[in-house]
């Protein structure tokens, strides 16, 4: 009985409504099919890369096409065409992010050691006790810069970008002409070139304090300029994600604006709201123009932001290229070393965004 | 201490428009009374008027008087907050606080208002709401929880209890139901039953075998075309509205026969 039912079902019926279509993995044979090809030809014209993977993306997509128009119809074919085009364009994009971290990998783990986070200092000096010339290898200076400098860009940032948004959205009538002016203006400055906001400070500070005015408190507020307008924005956006409804719900029991905003909108809203500053802190931490304007570079150790050149881990990359020391491969070694710590820096950063919104995300599991 | 509303004469707009025209009604304390009508006639507006509500939205304002217990709701120099304080509101959609645990959501009104509150008070009064809000048994073990975590009728329920936690002599509910299945809303009936013992409820809804079912009186309401305000057409018992109205189009709306 058994064996006569599922003889009965198991015999290959091959639903009517599957013919006409490609067999399953043709997308994989014909990637296969295309690199073959592809190889070949190279085989005759001389071998790349490069050329070996615009070949066979070009040979999948003229065969997927044909063979997929034999077989299926135009619809399922263009389907298949501009998946595959798709797919390429994502390969395209990604190559250069993957090809610049493997640059920075390669070239900077050589010298990332405790001692190149831990020392100071990178240019050559003479040994107080034998008289040799030694050079010593050492990010420390710019690690302090930048965690510093950038750190006091966002203590500025921060409030001054949280409480314009607060403005706009909770207080400003839409159509009020402050509303509308200060949005304006933050667009102005969000399409502020960074060297202008250096300039700005550098400018500022010289005016204040004289001439030679480099200071890491410079370099925090060119940063603060361009920080603040991508803080207003992304704050701006979470605090209007608030559904209305919870604000009502808040004002019908008779909460005031003020509490109704700080204990339900913002809590709502502070996992969008930390990812948005860390974002924000992230885009700033790279910029080299500004700091080096602001803040010159500097080989020597100076924690005080108050006076005094600072060294940042973009700059240092900068400068290592620019102005090396006299021990050239040394310099450009440090160059790529600033840049790893500066990408592993902001890997960091955006690691930390995840983790503060997951721990402040409102709670939704049963 | 429930207490009654007289709105006499009243305007509504929002900005230049006149959304509600010339109402007066009396509403006796602890009561209920269900504002019905078709879609658009101003009923909500009206109800959110009653708890200054409606000025949340730009440009809205209000011509005439709404006097609570004799107190004019929109005399000079009112702070709205005071007399939200005095009447509750609970909306069509449920919106717990997604931030609080069900145990913080029916706190809100008394922690944000910043009043100190002892904890085995604050547990007492919790119990209390959600006793009072036929909720108590479904969530005495989690109070802890999220309040989103809940189903929508629970959520609903918790909105309520939030919402008596801070003891309002006047508590206005916007279509409370419309968006519950029907056993939630035989719950939210059941319980607008019991706080006719100690509130004065007004309710909003389209339901209107839930406005026969609950409401004491009630007030029908029309609009004359799109554009046009809202009108009180008709205001008496419940049972007038329902079985002897005096308008025809009171009659042609109770009755299902609205074009």
């Amino acid at each position: 009985m058994t064996t006569a039912t599922e003889s009965a079902r198991l015999p290959a019926v091959r639903n009517r409504l599957t013919t006409g279509q490609l067999p399953k993995r043709s997308t994989l044979y014909t990637v296969i099919g295309g690199f073959i090809l592809a190889a070949a030809l190279q085989g005759l014209i001389g071998f790349n890369w490069f050329g070996l993977l615009v070949f066979t993306g070009v040979f999948y997509l003229i065969a997927i096409y044909s063979l997929s128009l034999m077989k299926e119809n135009r619809r399922k074919a263009l389907d298949r065409l501009v998946s595959g085009l798709v797919c390429t364009a994502f390969i395209l994009a990604l190559a250069p992010l993957v090809s610049t971290l493997w640059t920075v990998v390669s070239k900077g783990l050589g010298i990332l050691s405790w001692e190149f986070i831990s020392t100071s200092g990178g240019a050559a000096h003479i040994d107080p006790d034998t008289l040799e010339l030694v050079s010593s290898s050492g990010a420390l200076q710019a690690i302090v810069g930048t965690l510093q400098i950038t750190g006091l860009a966002t203590l500025f940032s921060v409030p001054i970008g949280l409480l314009t948004a607060i403005y706009l959205v909770e207080y400003a009538h839409p159509t009020f002409w402050l509303r509308r002016t200060v949005n304006f203006l933050v667009d102005v400055m969000t399409g502020i070139p960074s060297i202008v906001a250096g300039l700005f400070a550098f400018s500022l500070f010289t005016l204040l304090l004289g001439p030679k005015a480099f200071s890491g408190l410079s370099a925090a507020v060119a940063l603060s300029v361009l920080m603040i307008p991508t803080v207003v924005r992304s704050c701006e956006e979470m605090l209007r994600l608030v559904p209305a409804d919870l604000r009502e719900a808040s004002y019908a029991l008779g909460v005031t604006k003020y509490v109704t905003i700080t204990r339900i909108v913002i809590p709502t809203a502070i996992a969008g709201i930390a990812t948005g500053i860390t974002l924000a802190i992230a885009r700033v931490i790279g910029e080299t123009a500004p700091i080096f304007m602001a803040a010159s570079f500097t080989d020597s150790f100076n924690a005080n932001p108050l006076s005094g050149p600072m060294q940042t881990l973009p700059v240092m990359a900068y400068t290592g290229y620019k102005f090396p020391g006299q021990d050239i491969d040394l310099s450009n070694n440090q160059a790529w070393g600033a840049a790893l710590l500066l990408v592993l820096l902001v890997v960091v950063l955006n690691l930390m965004a995840r983790i503060i919104a997951m721990i402040f995300a409102p709670k939704t599991s049963r | 201490m429930s207490k009654s509303v007289n709105v006499k004469d009243l305007d509504v707009y929002y900005g230049d428009f006149l959304a509600v025209h010339d109402v007066s009604i009396d509403i006796a304390p602890k009561s209920v009374t269900a504002f019905i009508g078709p879609s658009g006639c101003g009923k909500s507006t009206l109800l959110r008027t009653l708890n200054r509500m409606h000025e949340v939205i730009p440009g809205a304002h209000v011509k005439g008087q709404v006097l609570v217990d004799g107190d004019d709701l929109y005399g000079a120099g009112v702070d709205p907050v005071t007399v939200r304080r005095q009447i509750g509101m609970v909306f069509q959609r449920p919106n717990p606080f997604p931030t609080m645990s069900i145990k913080e959501n029916v706190l809100a009104g008394v922690r944000l208002n910043n009043k100190r509150i002892s904890r085995s008070a604050a547990d007492d009064l919790v119990e209390k709401s959600l006793l009072a809000a036929n909720l108590w048994n479904e969530v005495k073990d989690r109070l802890e929880k999220p309040g989103q975590g809940l189903s929508g009728g629970q959520q609903q329920r918790l909105c309520i209890a939030r919402a008596i936690a801070v003891e309002p002599q006047v508590l206005l509910m916007d279509e409370p139901c419309s968006a519950l299945d029907p056993i939630s809303t035989l719950a939210v009936e059941d319980l607008i039953n019991e706080l006719k013992d100690s509130f004065t409820v007004v309710i909003v809804t389209h339901n209107m075998q839930q406005a026969a079912r609950v409401s004491d009186k009630t007030a029908f309401f029309n609009i004359a075309g799109t554009g046009k305000p809202g009108k009180l057409i008709e205001y008496a018992e419940t049972t007038t509205i329902f079985n002897n109205p005096m308008q025809k189009s009171t009659e042609d709306y109770v009755s299902g026969r609205f074009g």
